[in-house]
């Protein structure tokens, strides 16, 4: 019932009928408030919109901000599991997980490791998908195979190709055959000072397109007359890439920072099955891989949820430094 | 446009663009190299590391491999887990981020603005700060542990689709609508009849986005499920890999021919639409 009066108020305030909605605005803004049913005035004109979002705010209540808040509680306390509906006292022990967290050698072997990551992963991703998405976008031909063969990796399961990278980094796999004496003893992945990086020039392998398809997106914002003026003042091709591309998909390049720091931060299948959980001896080892090993596999969620929340804040102060230095004035 | 990108294109001296040309292809050979090397492999009765290996040998070749994993982990099962775990988020994705997009885009309600800057929010909240408050709720206190709703509930509604389908019916003139609703179309009318078949290439692109996620997700599934029979394919295949290649004949033989099923569906579906993931669709939706 009142959804029918609230889309009829509406299409009487229509752009057609300019006159008639003229009126109506004026007598909104000099009648106030009892001209008006109540629930116009909770709802809005069109109250439909709540029951047409109601199922996304329950979801995102549901899923992402009831947890949000439950992992903060959780991580104040000795918090264990207990069968459904037993009533058990979980003792509070205030910030004793956080401390925790910063004396556990294991996590914080992981946490450097993961940094180790971020610094090879994201200055590669940066530069690579900026260079090719530029490389892209003037090509003519074979354009959509090119496209095609580099988005293809980042639309196929991690756990596929994990599977080809253990065979071509194996021992005597492909790429130490072509090596052949240059190859590292003992090979990549079960090298403590190899596994990490080739780990993340895996993901940086495999995410590439996708930050391609964004600077794809940001490059076709940038005014061609920009080049031609770059053209006219004699500067080449390398000189116009810096001074017009670079500074031209700066948003975007802010944006690849922050997505490639986040999804660096949630690793876990990589070093899982490339590494056989984080080897050798924990050189491999992901914040999130041991927030498994602690939270699910050895029962203590609420110190895993610590380590959950220390990860969060270090990525919110890395997002907080690159927004500063490579977002520029004017974002 | 077009105009104007041949005249920079003229710009370019040739050498310059035929080394563009021969950057560009040496990128698609090492992107593309490793799905050749995963069908060549998952083919080889024995495994050949050697240089000659990358290439068919007929006396080295099989069909072997692709039974032997079957053998241990049952593709079929794995397969249609998966189908079911991916087609619970599309529906969910689809219908419910249909009606929320429409309710962001068209209707004035209050709150609108506050609901939009939440699907923007949600993008950024890293999943590992869910994972353990999530894993405890679904798996522990709702007993949703090898359960397809459990599987599917954290990924619901995917919410960059929410923001594809508001950019799109941004799009759509406001005549069109006011005019339905002066002959007395209910607005759920208007959303199935004038709505979603104007914006139908953006159903296109957002199932194709949405279905990426739960087919290749690994770390969920796999906490929530331990029965093999419940387990999508990433996960029976990651068990697989981790626990019991090692003590096979061939391990990476069967590891690859696992990988060769669970990439295909994926990989086909995606060159077969490769037109409908768009940049500027995808760009915008994450920028908002």
């Amino acid at each position: 019932m009142s959804a029918t009066t609230g889309s009829a108020r509406q299409s009487g305030a229509g752009p057609g009928t300019g006159r008639r909605a003229d009126a109506a605005g004026a007598t909104r803004r000099s009648g106030t408030g009892p001209r008006h049913p109540l629930n116009i005035r909770i709802f809005g004109r069109n109250p439909l919109g709540w029951l047409f979002s109601a199922p996304y705010l329950v979801f995102v209540i549901a899923i992402f901000a009831y947890p949000l808040g439950f992992a903060i509680y959780m991580s104040f306390f000795d918090y264990f599991f207990a069968a459904p509906g037993a009533h058990v006292n979980r003792p509070f022990v205030g910030f004793e997980n956080f401390v925790q967290v910063f004396q556990d050698p294991q996590v914080l072997q992981s946490f450097v490791n993961v940094g180790v990551f971020l610094v090879i992963n994201v200055p590669l991703t940066v530069v690579l998908s900026l260079v090719l998405a530029t490389a892209l976008n003037k090509v003519v031909r074979a354009r959509t195979f090119l496209r095609v063969s580099y988005y293809v990796p980042y639309v196929t399961a991690s756990v596929a190709v994990v599977g080809v990278w253990l065979f071509l980094f194996s021992h005597d796999g492909l790429v130490n055959q072509i090596l052949g004496p240059l190859a590292p003893h003992p090979s990549w992945l079960s090298n403590a000072a190899l596994a990490m990086p080739t780990i993340a020039i895996f993901v940086t392998w495999k995410q590439l397109g996708f930050y391609i398809l964004l600077y794809l997106a940001a490059l076709q914002n940038v005014p061609n007359e920009l080049y031609e003026s770059a053209a006219t003042d004699g500067a080449g091709r390398v000189r116009a890439f810096f001074s017009v591309t670079v500074p031209g998909v700066r948003p975007a390049t802010v944006l690849v920072l922050l997505l490639s720091t986040v999804v660096g931060a949630n690793l876990f299948t990589e070093p899982y099955l490339l590494t056989g959980g984080g080897g050798p001896n924990g050189a491999s080892a992901s914040p999130v891989l041991v927030m498994y090993q602690q939270g699910i596999e050895q029962g203590h969620p609420g110190y895993a949820a610590a380590i959950g929340i220390v990860l969060v804040i270090g990525v919110l102060i890395i997002a907080w430094l690159q927004n500063r230095f490579a977002g520029g004035r004017e974002s | 446009m077009s105009r104007r990108n041949r005249r920079i294109g003229t710009d370019l001296s040739r050498g310059q663009s035929v080394l563009r040309g021969i950057v560009l292809t040496i990128g698609a050979i090492v992107f593309l190299f490793p799905f050749y090397y995963m069908i060549i492999g998952s083919l080889q009765s024995e495994p050949d590391t050697t240089l000659a290996g990358a290439f068919p040998n007929p006396a080295n070749l099989t069909g072997h491999n692709y039974a032997a994993i079957n053998s241990r982990i049952n593709l079929l099962s794995g397969l249609v887990n998966s189908g079911i775990f991916t087609a619970g988020v599309l529906i969910g994705t689809v219908v419910f981020g249909l009606l929320a997009g429409y309710a962001l885009a068209v209707l004035q309600w209050r709150g609108r603005g506050v609901t939009f800057a939440l699907a923007l929010l949600v993008q950024v909240v890293p999943f590992q700060l869910l994972l353990i408050p999530l894993y405890v709720l679904i798996a522990r206190n709702y007993g949703l542990a090898d359960n397809y709703l459990g599987m599917i509930l954290p990924f619901a509604i995917n919410s960059t689709a929410v923001i594809i389908f508001r950019q799109y019916f941004l799009q759509v003139p406001k005549e069109l609508f006011d005019a339905a609703r002066i002959d007395g179309a209910g607005e759920l009318r208007l959303l199935w009849r004038v709505a979603i078949p104007l914006v139908r290439p953006a159903l296109v692109t957002v199932i194709l986005i949405t279905f990426i996620g739960p087919w290749n997700e690994f770390l969920w599934p796999f906490l929530v499920t331990k029965e093999a029979s419940m387990q999508p394919l990433a996960v029976s295949l990651a068990n697989y890999i981790s626990n019991v290649a090692s003590s096979t004949a061939n391990p990476f033989g069967s590891v690859l021919a696992g990988a060769v099923v669970l990439a295909a569906p994926v990989v086909i579906l995606f060159i077969a639409f490769q037109r409908y993931f768009i940049s500027t669709d995808i760009g915008s939706s994450v920028k908002g």
